[in-house]
């Protein structure tokens, strides 16, 4: 289940990015974040409640969410924050309702997403769990998909992404 | 035709009128919530809505089971990121008539709309 998780959001961000974006994105060794420091300047983020708990993280450069937001709407978000946050805010819902649907016979809910800019933001995860962060590459730049769930002991997380990005990357 | 788009977010409502105006239809209203939606078919009155499950204030499938409780009849395409077979069986049982999972080609969009309003077309 463990490895099945790492491997539902990978699998989820390239299915959205590629069949709503065009986009080709590429994941890099997932590895625990021993930090609540966001990894970038924009994060999207989005609960899991139910038999899954936790939080799933969605986090761009600046520059790289505005290529990715002007892809995504087809229109220049640099005009508006609020396109910008909207847009982050749908993609960080998708990835994490696609990986849900993965999560084989759980019973899972999602919230709605939320958006936070701002360079060295903080994002606190659910006491008890551990945060995995999924590195990928793209044309339009670097991100992270990062997220904390019970249920993934910190033990098993390390060799678990590593074994899951093996596995996508074959 | 008009068509009701109820989902929070604003991307997503343009990328549907997007696809619905290449279709042909120009007719088109937006809500942000349910409770927006509900607000707004008694002066608009959709012949078709495209409908979001996860969203503030009401959610779709309650805005779906209102929308029906109120003896509306027009079909419904959820369009969500919820795609487990029990959700997609839940929303049917609320009166939902056809689904489109997120994320979705705009072809995609286009055949299960084809599809719903055919469907429909054929029930009269």
């Amino acid at each position: 289940m463990d490895q099945n998780i790492v491997l539902s959001f990978i699998r989820s961000t390239k299915d959205i990015f590629d069949t709503m974006l065009q986009l080709e994105v590429s994941p890099g060794t997932p590895s625990v974040k021993s930090t609540n420091k966001a990894s970038h300047d924009i994060s999207g983020i989005i609960g899991f409640a139910g038999e899954v708990e936790g939080t799933a993280v969605l986090s761009f450069p600046k520059a790289t969410a505005y290529r990715v937001c002007d892809l995504f709407t087809g229109s220049d978000c640099s005009e508006s924050e609020e396109d910008l946050c909207d847009a982050i805010g749908e993609l960080t819902n998708m990835i994490a309702g696609s990986a849900k649907a993965q999560f084989e016979g759980k019973e899972v809910s999602i919230s709605c997403p939320s958006v936070i800019i701002g360079a060295d933001h903080v994002v606190h995860s659910k006491k008890g769990t551990v945060c995995i962060s999924i590195p990928f590459s793209s044309d339009c730049g670097d991100f992270a998909v990062e997220f904390a769930v019970k249920g993934l002991g910190e033990t098993n997380a390390t060799a678990d992404a590593a074994t899951s990005s093996a596995a996508v990357s074959h | 035709m008009k068509i009701l788009l109820i989902d929070d977010s604003k991307t997503m409502r343009k990328i549907q009128k997007g696809i619905l105006i290449k279709m042909g239809y120009t007719d088109l209203e937006e809500a942000c919530d349910g409770l927006d939606g509900l607000s707004k078919v008694g002066s608009f009155e959709p012949d078709l809505l495209l409908v979001d499950w996860n969203m503030p204030n009401m959610d779709g499938l309650t805005f779906v089971k209102e929308y029906r409780a109120k003896g509306h009849k027009k079909p419904v395409l959820m369009v969500t990121t919820e795609a487990e077979k029990a959700r997609v069986i839940e929303a049917i049982k609320a009166g939902v008539n056809n689904y489109v999972v997120k994320p979705f080609t705009p072809d995609l969009l286009q055949q299960r709309i084809e599809e719903t309003l055919s469907r429909m077309a054929t029930a009269k």
